[in-house]
């Protein structure tokens, strides 16, 4: 289903140009913003300069610590009269990220979301209960209002008391709930402790946090809900940048909305179809806070083909943050493609260590996996067949010989929240 | 059916290579109240698979699993042996001569003479020419 099957499946040549059109509307929207007057003067750019979308990368980056250093309202394009709402992003250090929203944001935003909620199947009938905060959180009062622009019943249940929060699922027999992953697994377990029963749910959004396939198939066989995965952050609204469709292989980033670029987070470089890498977005109809080539953090890749249900080019779902990054020999790797070629070797587990060291000068890794229970034969000619397996697929993936070490099951270290899983001890000589 | 009175169930564990894990294993089946008739360990990569023949294998299985070790049982064979130069040879031409494949293999020599335990590729067919060489299979309620 479309909410605006016109602008979802625009054909390439009229994408780019109403993106151009945008872009330049953009570019003129920033002169508003004293740090983009310096920034596009240091770097000798002028408005008149962006011809094509690719002109974009004579456009310096934009980072998280610009806007940081712009606390609190340095980096609206709007007077403070026309800013409707304001949202913050937790700062990790020091100073949150403020972000602002013109009453023609705030309903472009809602847009954004009815789109998405509206391409899982989702319609006026629906019965949603929105379980996530409702404060400076943008989750909140994002989903809120994409879910009534629709026309669906909404509950603005928030957080917490988990139990009335079932108790109203099943009084109000509602269909479709936004939450956490981890906070949807806490929900299914006191469901379970309340032996309660939740037949009316069928879809269940999930967003804010990274979570994995094996969760997706938990969430759906413990809540009876069929997952999709939800992407956005703040600085671009909030929820409803890119979602998933029906085929649930991969997010529909909305490309009318945001120019997208993936780069190499090491050296800048803008990366083709298919290559993991940094997302960089340019949002197109922002204006209490445009931002020119804003550098989420979060990697992901292009998808190479078109989807089969006819909206334009995905992006993978983030497998991890720039941050994390490791550079071997020179080749870029991120933990994250680990955790792929591993989920996809059912011999092994999907726990695992990085060991970095560097010998004779050369950089060296080292990954501890776990063997399965279920396919150890007890003969020792069977595990190096698996050593040698998981060696190969890693060397196809990550185009880098490493060392794998097959250890006992269950004796690696389990993460809760963020996962330490790479010991990098190059520095240590 | 006969065959299978010969077919004698070895613990194989895995076992990462580091210190303390053959005590862990060892400890685990003294307290088990198991008793270890032989045993050996191969070594690969960082890992390696501790094997043992036990009185007790099911609940050795058991025991081990229950501390998170990775255990599998493992088809061998125990073949008497003259404790004598040529013993060994007697046994290897029996399973040459038969075309049988030896996996891997290792022994003890106590009080009744010297045993081999064998791990071949193709159980029935080894039993088979070890018969018919005149060779003496250990039954498995020898062991367990």
């Amino acid at each position: 289903m479309f909410w605006d099957e016109k602008v979802e499946t625009l054909p390439k040549k009229d994408l780019e140009r109403l993106q151009l059109k945008r872009l330049k509307k953009t570019l003129l929207q920033v002169q508003n913003v004293e740090f983009y007057r310096q920034k596009l003067k240091s770097a000798r750019v002028k408005t008149p300069d962006i011809k094509t979308l690719d002109d974009i990368q004579k456009i310096p980056f934009t980072r998280k610590q610009d806007l940081r250093d712009g606390y609190p309202f340095g980096f609206f394009a709007v007077p403070l009269q026309q800013v409707v709402r304001i949202h913050t992003t937790s700062g990790t250090t020091g100073k949150p990220t403020v972000v602002g929203y013109t009453r023609s944001d705030l309903d472009a935003w809602a847009t954004l979301i009815a789109r998405n909620m509206t391409m899982v199947g989702l319609t006026d009938r629906d019965v949603f209960q929105n379980m996530v905060n409702y404060g400076m959180f943008t989750g909140g009062l994002g989903f809120h209002y994409g879910a009534e622009k629709i026309g669906m019943t909404v509950i603005p249940s928030a957080t917490g008391n988990t139990r009335r929060q079932i108790e109203m699922i099943q009084d109000f027999g509602v269909t479709a709930i936004h939450c956490t992953p981890s906070y949807a697994m806490h929900l299914a377990e006191v469901a379970e402790e309340m032996d309660a029963h939740m037949e009316s749910l069928s879809t269940g959004l999930f967003g804010a946090e990274p979570w994995s396939g094996s969760m997706r198939v938990e969430l759906e066989k413990k809540l009876g809900v069929t997952a999709y995965d939800s992407y956005g952050i703040s600085e671009l609204f909030g929820p409803g940048v890119a979602f998933e469709c029906p085929e649930r292989n991969g997010l529909h980033i909305w490309h009318d909305c945001y120019l997208v670029e993936i780069i190499n987070p090491a050296t800048g470089e803008v990366l083709g179809d298919g290559e993991r890498g940094e997302l960089v977005v340019t949002p197109l109809v922002k204006e209490a806070m445009p931002l020119l080539r804003y550098r989420t953090g979060d990697i992901t890749m292009r998808f190479e083909d078109d989807c089969l249900c006819g909206r334009s080019r995905k992006v993978a779902r983030i497998t991890g943050r720039s941050d994390d990054m490791l550079v071997i020999r020179g080749i870029n790797v991120f933990p994250s493609q680990i955790e792929h070629v591993l989920l996809r070797i059912p011999e092994v587990g999907d726990q695992f260590m990085v060991y970095v060291d560097r010998i004779n000068h050369l950089d060296e890794m080292t990954i501890d996996v776990e063997i399965n229970r279920d396919y150890f034969s007890g003969e020792l000619q069977d595990l190096a067949r698996i050593q040698k397996k998981v060696v190969k697929e890693l060397r196809d993936t990550l185009e880098l010989r490493t060392t794998v070490k097959l250890v006992e099951p269950g004796s690696l270290p389990r993460f809760e929240g963020k996962a330490k899983r790479v010991i990098d001890r190059r520095g240590e000589m | 059916m006969k065959k299978n009175t010969f077919v004698i169930k070895q613990i194989s564990v895995f076992s990462e290579n580091k210190p303390g894990r053959l005590a862990a294993i060892a400890r685990a089946l003294q307290e088990e109240k198991i008793n270890i008739l032989a045993f050996s360990i191969a070594e690969a990569d960082g890992f390696g698979v501790v094997r043992a023949l036990v009185d007790k294998p099911q609940k050795a299985h058991e025991k081990l699993g229950e501390l998170g070790f990775n255990v599998a049982f493992t088809d061998v064979i125990a073949v008497r042996m003259k404790d004598e130069p040529g013993g060994l040879h007697d046994i290897a031409r029996m399973l040459g001569e038969g075309m049988i494949n030896i996996e891997y293999a290792y022994a003890y020599s106590g009080k009744e003479g010297a045993v081999l335990i064998l791990r071949v590729d193709n159980v029935e067919s080894a039993i088979t020419a070890i018969k018919k060489g005149g060779g003496t299979l250990l039954e498995s309620s020898l062991f367990q």
